[in-house]
């Protein structure tokens, strides 16, 4: 290395100072943590598989039209004629299970390991609610392809949320978007799946996130304790 | 940082090497197949050549340019979208005809032809052609396309060439 900085060096420099780069970098980044084991990487492996999902969410929509005369066709045209449309959408099939999985496996760890306690317990209050909606992602994403399968799931899951006395009809109602499943039910499943759920649960996990770097993870509980 | 040689890569610039590499590895594995997803239909190639029939030459009055609409349907992705065609036929006499496009030469509006100035107008950005096709003002860059015609048992056919 000579001694004059590099252009690279300099522009580095300069964003640094405005954007406050290598900040950023070493409180996220080069955190302290504490000797932990694999099961410490749930989360990031959530995060990542909710990435993966946002983009190919998102790419699915360039050709996923939400009506019941388009809905299947379009999704056999993703899956048939478009150039790794398989792939794209066997990542979103498959990733959404598995986020499922994940977000559970790492709400067992922190259960497990007793993390949720103070300081704690608003990171675990928001990722119960980020389980719920992973949960909301899979149920409103179950009915897109208008299968008969999505439909029929559709058809039993509304009737369970409409179990509760009193409200119960009305939650039905609500959710399919009046009497029976239809075009309203697919437009608004559709909706809640690419716009409101997402959206809330990018807010939640940025909180989660800082969260987790302002407090840092817990140790792992030991014999002493 | 145990290492004292200044050759040995020490374990945090190990797993900066190896995690970049699987980055970019797993970016680019997903990174290009998106950009072919996206592209794919739009280079798909349709069309090819069909000769529409026109229906019988006395339909066109020799001298007088009559527009001649027909629709195709076509095939784009999950849905079969009929696409309108107007072209411009002027007979002159039995044998001799000109077949127009009416789309403008300039950004693709329909041109019109208008008896009382004689000309071909584009409503969009005031191109205006002769019966020729010739542009006589406005933005057209080039006069009105021509389509290849044939006559058969006193049917007029127009070759329609896409793709």
């Amino acid at each position: 290395m000579t001694d004059k900085p590099s252009r690279m060096q300099a522009l580095y420099a300069w964003l640094d100072e405005r954007l406050g780069l290598s900040t950023i970098y070493k409180v996220v980044l080069d955190r302290k943590v504490p000797k932990v084991n694999w099961w410490y990487t749930l989360g990031s492996a959530t995060l990542f598989l909710f990435t993966m999902q946002v983009i190919t969410g998102i790419f699915l929509t360039v050709y996923y039209v939400p009506t019941p005369d388009h809905a299947y066709d379009s999704v056999n045209y993703i899956m048939q004629d478009v150039s790794f449309g398989w792939l794209v959408r066997g990542i979103h099939h498959w990733g959404a299970s598995f986020m499922v999985l994940f977000v559970f496996l790492h709400m067992l760890r922190v259960f497990y390991m007793g993390a949720y306690k103070y300081p704690r317990e608003l990171t675990w209050v928001i990722g119960v609610l980020l389980f719920v909606l992973t949960l909301g992602m899979g149920f409103t994403g179950y009915l897109l392809p208008w299968n008969q399968r999505a439909y029929w799931a559709t058809t039993v899951g509304t009737q369970i949320a409409g179990t509760p006395p009193i409200i119960g009809p009305w939650i039905t109602r609500i959710l399919r978007g009046g009497e029976e499943i239809s075009a309203l039910t697919l437009s608004r499943f559709f909706s809640l799946h690419i716009w409101m759920i997402p959206a809330l649960m990018a807010l939640l996990i940025a909180v989660h996130l800082y969260l987790v770097i302002r407090i840092g993870i817990s140790n792992p509980p030991s014999k002493d304790e | 940082m145990s290492s004292h040689n200044p050759h040995d890569l020490s374990r945090r610039d190990f797993l900066k090497v190896v995690g970049s590499f699987v980055g970019s590895v797993m970016g680019l594995g997903l990174g290009l197949p998106l950009v072919s997803y996206f592209v794919s239909p739009a280079l798909e190639v349709q069309g090819g050549d069909k000769w529409i029939p026109a229906g019988p030459l006395e339909n066109y009055p020799i001298g007088q340019p009559t527009l001649f609409t027909f629709t195709l349907t076509k095939k784009h992705g999950w849905e079969k979208t009929s696409q309108s065609y107007g072209v411009y036929i002027i007979r002159h006499s039995d044998t001799d005809i000109t077949v127009f496009s009416n789309v403008c030469t300039h950004l693709a509006c329909r041109v019109r032809w208008h008896d009382d100035q004689e000309q071909f107008i584009c409503p969009c950005h005031d191109a205006h052609f002769a019966e020729s096709g010739e542009v006589l003002s406005g933005p057209a860059p080039r006069p009105l396309d021509q389509y290849e015609y044939k006559i058969e048992d006193g049917t007029l056919y127009i070759h329609l060439v896409e793709g």
